[in-house]
């Protein structure tokens, strides 16, 4: 059972406190945490620390934390309890107070310290946990989410996910998405909307030869529903992407979800509550039914020390950035790129070329010469002139594709069972996306 | 009541569907085609038409007050109600009134209401709750079958599923079950199977733990279990969430112990990712070296070679070190891998590389010939401590192999002097007498430079020390020397100490999903053993030991006054009320069972010395007033056996001293020491104070 939570801001100020079963220190165990944590050596893992020494009443303490959004979400507990329970409870907290407060950051925590504590209250009981249920909640919940700037449709122009921390965070998260889902409990002229994600973390790793060496996809269906609750049963059905039938190596639905017609007709059904839900989360590894989305032609000649490197990008990308780190005390870079207005540029010992849009199916080239200092001492000890000196590469890109994700699998209707209530049909937006969670490629 | 009052009544929006489009048959998923945006309802199909008349006339027969009054009448309603519910309809509609119903003295009416209860409760678990009063008042019935009823129906009033938090606590609940037999043990674990396949981690990590134990005799079903939850612990490692991934890491770890193989075909899903913060990658290679086996050991090497060179040196060191220790299995490769590294000229990589050597030669002395052939070089680019001694250690043993080992030597003699690690010192004095051993011509002269500088100008009193030993030694004979310097050079049985057999599951099934393995195991029993106090008494969780350290006893103090609950397992219970005149009655009625006399000077406040005594609980009964000529005061104490100390402290200012006398209430001498021992420090520690 847990003991306290609070929440710190990145810079260690507490923004939210809360004691459950008053057998602990005090407010100071929040600045202790912060203390531990910055002081942690570096071989050591702050995700579960324990307090020894010092003053009594603290002693014996776990701190349980996770970093969402810039925040610090910690969990003090003195038993030795589930460590999967307790780290869920807070992702499950994360998605809750984002659910109600619109997003998860220092701002809107600060501006919803009322709502937050009363959130609180309800789903933590003497640190025993009674719900956390977005719709359960909503019976209890009184204090209305403060917004900083009213919803507009017209803030969608921007392609935004809710909740996939993509590497550049910078499509993300759309406003559209981000607001909360209570807050116009009396506004009649509430959107309806439903809002379904696809989104796929690629993780690849290929040899210098080129040949694959890693795939790896996690996928996750998500579904965030600003439906008024109770009205309406809501079905996403599902079909495979490509020829007979997409292959996932691993899944896992919601409880929520009913499986009845998924083995016969791929249809999952299900009524979400309001709020943010993962229907479904599936993993892929080694064969992907469609090619790679990016090739990478590395080479590199080191008696002239210089490297080209070619990218070929299946789909329409955004955000592309190529992460070389090169070899120490390089002292100048020249650069050879396939369209002038593009820009590498060198940066805490790697260079970086970042690609903010690429068409798919273009092919770019980039020539970097650069001047390594040799290593000292005698030749022949060292390496023959053709190998790469130390510190080169390899070679990772991030990237994101809208519209495309690399199981194949893709949603194909979003269908709501709805019970019109004076509102309009509801509006529905369907997004698949792809980010690299490490794409590298060894030189 | 509050936790039920929370059931939401999902079921409620099927109930509305139903009733509005009563007879619309239920739709074929073809017509999901093409109409995609529009918005469809779906209702179950309903097994008899006009169900809504029938339900609407039993429930107004059922809140007629003249049926009710008629009890045989009332009653053949109610039978009504569940004839309906038996074949199919949906009476859930009634549920109020049939609540209502329950109320009554005719047993036959009460019997069937609880059924109907039971059947619809979960549809209508806020309506439920109505009926719980009267099952409550039921409870306490004269009659012994009503009572007997109400409760069993209490108990199979199934209102609600679990959500997931509550499925993580009951499994964790669970694990206190033992039991009774085979069959039922297996019972169980079918029953708890789908948990294994839950979307939370938690569930899945609680269901596995109950599994393990629950089979601790059936090692092939942990080890299925442990198969089953390969996925789930797979999944959680590539988590996007960083902290859940570190956690099954651990995990992952734990499991390696008894089963090596088990996760050697995922060894990919180990392979660090250049964004990954550093404590995760510590753990994958941490992992990789654990699964290595004949079929992954090419490619984990070459993953490993890749972070040899990495940008943190920390990281870079941590993956030579994982070189290092597969090379104990795959020697050839690793060795390899390693001379190339020295190749590179890094400071970082090649003290790690010799200090790797080093090891590996004492464990695996095939390997020393390819060693020694790639250390020559090496002294370039060593500078730290740690690398010294290896390379110079290295170079003693195995001096006779490598032929430019006096010269390297050499070179670290002549800069003894701005040689600033003693143990660097250390290690070439022996070092250079082994060497001597085997080539007396080349070490000779610098060998006497060094044991000169060693005792005639060296600060540091152990290499000294050898020095002066060394040289005594070489007084008494060569033959002497080498009977004593001339050790083994390796020794292959010292891995399989440090390689301890594979780890029985029941091992560590306990702490499987918990702290522990997140930890480890040696740091989790330094950590319980600083808290074992606090954890021994649950039911009295705020007794506290002596030693408590309140705001009265300064920081100078705290070595001597946490002594105290080592010696001694004396806990003192806080808050002990005893009457002045039970104190008084008991304190006649016992003998002293101890006395004794301390030293204390000048002043006193006893205002002080009641604060610090209540810090260590005990309490003052009375005491004289400040200033009071001689001063008087009486103790009580109480400790977690029940056993009493009653004191007398009596302060003679004439004489500089406190008697101290102490009655028991039952004679345990081991304990009275503790509590003498506990007084003892509290009034010494006052009187440092005022001092």
């Amino acid at each position: 059972m847990i003991s306290q939570f609070f929440i710190l801001s990145s810079k260690g100020d507490p923004l939210i406190y809360k004691d459950f079963r008053g057998d602990s220190g005090g407010r100071d165990v929040a600045e202790l945490f912060y203390r531990k944590l910055t002081g942690l050596p570096g071989d050591e893992s702050p995700v579960v620390m324990v307090t020894t020494g010092g003053r009594r009443h603290h002693e014996g303490r776990h701190f349980i934390h996770i970093r969402h959004s810039g925040l610090y979400l910690v969990v003090t507990t003195s038993e030795n309890v589930s460590p999967f329970g307790l780290l869920e409870l807070l992702s499950r907290l994360a998605t809750l107070l984002g659910d109600y407060c619109g997003s998860l950051g220092e701002g809107t925590i600060s501006r919803n310290v009322a709502l937050v504590y009363e959130l609180l209250d309800e789903v933590l009981d003497y640190g025993y946990v009674q719900t956390t249920s977005t719709e359960m909640l909503r019976n209890f919940i009184q204090t209305e989410a403060v917004v900083s700037k009213p919803f507009s449709l017209f803030d969608l122009s921007s392609v935004g996910l809710f909740g996939a921390e993509t590497q550049q965070s910078k499509v993300a998260p759309s406003s559209a998405a981000s607001r909360p889902v209570l807050s116009s409990r009396s506004d009649q002229s509430q959107k309806n909307e439903v809002f379904l994600d696809v989104v796929e973390r690629l993780s690849v790793l290929i040899a210098s030869n080129g040949s694959l060496l890693k795939v790896d996809v996690q996928g996750e269906i998500r579904l965030k529903s600003f439906l008024p609750s109770g009205s309406v049963r809501r079905e996403v059905s599902l079909f495979p992407g490509y020829g007979p039938g997409i292959r996932v190596d691993e899944v896992s639905f919601h409880s929520f979800v009913n499986l009845d017609e998924f083995e016969s007709h791929r249809i999952l059904r299900l009524q979400p509550p309001q709020g943010e839900l993962t229907v479904m989360r599936y993993q892929l590894s080694d064969d992907l039914p469609s090619p790679l989305p990016f090739r990478l032609f590395p080479s590199v000649q080191w008696d002239r020390g210089s490297g080209r490197s070619t990218l070929e990008p299946k789909p329409r990308s955004l955000n592309v950035r190529l992460h070389l780190p090169l070899p120490r005390g390089v002292i100048s870079l020249s650069q050879e790129l396939s369209s002038p207005e593009q820009k590498a540029e060198l940066a805490e010992g790697a260079l970086r070329w970042d690609l903010p849009r690429v068409q798919g199916g273009s092919q770019l080239s980039g020539l970097f010469q650069m001047d390594v200092p040799r290593p000292p001492g005698p030749p022949s000890h060292g390496l023959s002139t053709s190998a790469p000196p130390l510190g080169l590469g390899p070679a990772s890109l991030s990237f994101e594709l809208p519209r495309h994700t690399c199981s194949g699998l893709q949603v194909r209707f979003l269908r709501l069972a709805f019970r019109p209530c004076g509102n309009a049909n509801p509006h529905k937006w369907v997004r698949h996306l792809s980010h690299s969670d490490a794409y590298v490629i060894r030189i | 009541m509050s936790q039920k009052k929370r059931q939401k009544p999902v079921v409620w929006v099927e109930q509305i569907l139903l009733k509005m489009l009563p007879h619309q048959d239920e739709e074929e998923p073809a017509s999901y085609r093409g109409s995609s945006g529009s918005c469809l309802v779906t209702i179950r199909k309903m097994p008899y038409l006009g169900s809504e008349d029938v339900v609407k006339e039993l429930k107004k027969a059922l809140c007629n007050p003249h049926i009710q009054a008629d009890r045989l009448r009332y009653r053949n309603v109610i039978q009504r109600v569940i004839r309906y519910m038996t074949q199919g309809l949906d009476m859930s509609g009634v549920f109020m009134e049939m609540v209502k119903a329950s109320a009554t003295v005719d047993i036959v009416q009460k019997k069937l209401v609880y059924l109907y209860m039971c059947t619809y409760a979960p549809l209508k678990p806020d309506l439920a709750l109505l009926a719980i009063n009267t099952l409550c008042k039921d409870c306490s019935d004269p009659n012994p079958m009503v009572r007997g009823l109400a409760l069993r129906s209490m108990c199979s009033l199934r209102m609600s599923k679990l959500d997931q938090w509550g499925q993580a606590e009951v499994l964790n609940f669970l694990l206190r079950y033992q039991p009774r037999s085979e069959e039922e043990l297996f019972d169980i674990l079918n029953l708890l199977d789908s948990f294994l396949k839950s979307g939370s981690p938690g569930v899945v990590m609680g269901a596995t733990k109950l599994f393990l134990i629950l089979a601790k005799k059936f090692p092939h079903v942990q080890t299925d279990v442990l198969v089953r939850v390969k996925g789930p612990l797979l999944a959680a490692c590539s988590s996007e969430s960083r902290e859940l991934c570190f956690v099954a890491l651990c995990h992952v770890r734990q499991i390696l112990h008894s089963l090596p193989g088990h996760f050697s075909s995922h060894y990919k899903k180990f392979f660090c990712s250049y964004s990954e913060p550093h404590y995760i990658k510590l753990q994958k290679v941490e992992v990789l070296c654990e699964l290595v086996n004949d079929e992954n050991v090419q490619q984990v090497l070459e993953e490993l070679r890749g972070y040899c060179t990495d940008v943190s040196a920390d990281f870079a060191q941590a993956a030579i070190f994982a070189i290092g220790s597969i090379a104990r299995t795959y020697t050839d490769q690793c060795v390899q891998i390693l001379t190339e590294l020295l190749g590179l000229r890094q400071e970082h990589i090649t003290t790690v590389v010799v200090q790797t050597f080093r090891d590996l030669v004492w464990l695996c002395p095939q390997c020393t010939e390819a060693v020694c052939q790639a250390l020559p070089g090496c002294e370039e680019n060593i500078q730290d401590s740690e690398g010294k001694q290896a390379l110079i250690w290295l170079l003693g043993v195995h001096g006779e192999r490598i032929p430019n080992a006096p010269y390297v030597l050499e070179d670290f003699v002549e800069n003894v002097k701005s040689e600033t690690f003693p143990a660097v010192k250390m290690e070439l004095l022996t070092a250079l007498l082994r060497l001597f051993l085997s080539r007396p011509a080349e070490c000779q002269d610098m060998l006497g430079r060094l044991l000169y500088y060693c005792i005639e100008e060296e600060k540091d009193m152990a290499v000294r020390d050898r020095g002066l030993f060394y040289y005594r030694l070489l007084l008494v004979g060569i033959d002497e020397v080498k009977r004593i310097l001339c050790s083994p050079k390796s020794d292959p049985t010292l891995g399989l100490l440090e390689d301890p057999a594979e780890r029985p599951v029941n091992s560590w099934a306990s702490d499987f999903n918990t702290l522990v393995p997140v930890y480890g195991k040696s740091r989790w029993a330094t950590i319980s053993k600083c808290h074992g106090a606090e954890r021994c008494g649950p039911e009295l969780p705020k007794t506290s030991s002596f030693a408590a350290s309140g705001p009265l006893i300064p920081e100078e103090n705290k070595e001597r006054v946490q002594e105290v609950p080592d010696s001694g397992t004396l806990m003192l219970v806080p808050n002990l009320q005893l009457t002045a005149d039970y104190f008084e009655k008991t304190w006649l009625s016992l003998k002293v069972a101890h006395q004794q006399v301390l030293p204390w000077q000048g002043e006193f406040h006893p205002d002080t010395l009641q604060m610090a005594l209540q810090v260590v609980n005990i309490q003052t009964i009375a005491m004289s007033r400040a200033g009071a000529r001689p001063w008087k005061a009486y103790l009580s104490a109480q400790d977690d056996t029940g056993c009493l100390f009653l004191t007398e402290l009596l302060w003679k200012p004439e004489n500089s001293e406190m008697q101290i006398s102490v009655k028991q209430n039952e004679t345990r001498t081991e304990t009275l020491k503790s509590f003498i021992s506990v007084l003892e420090t509290v009034i010494g520690t006052i009187e440092e104070i005022k001092s």
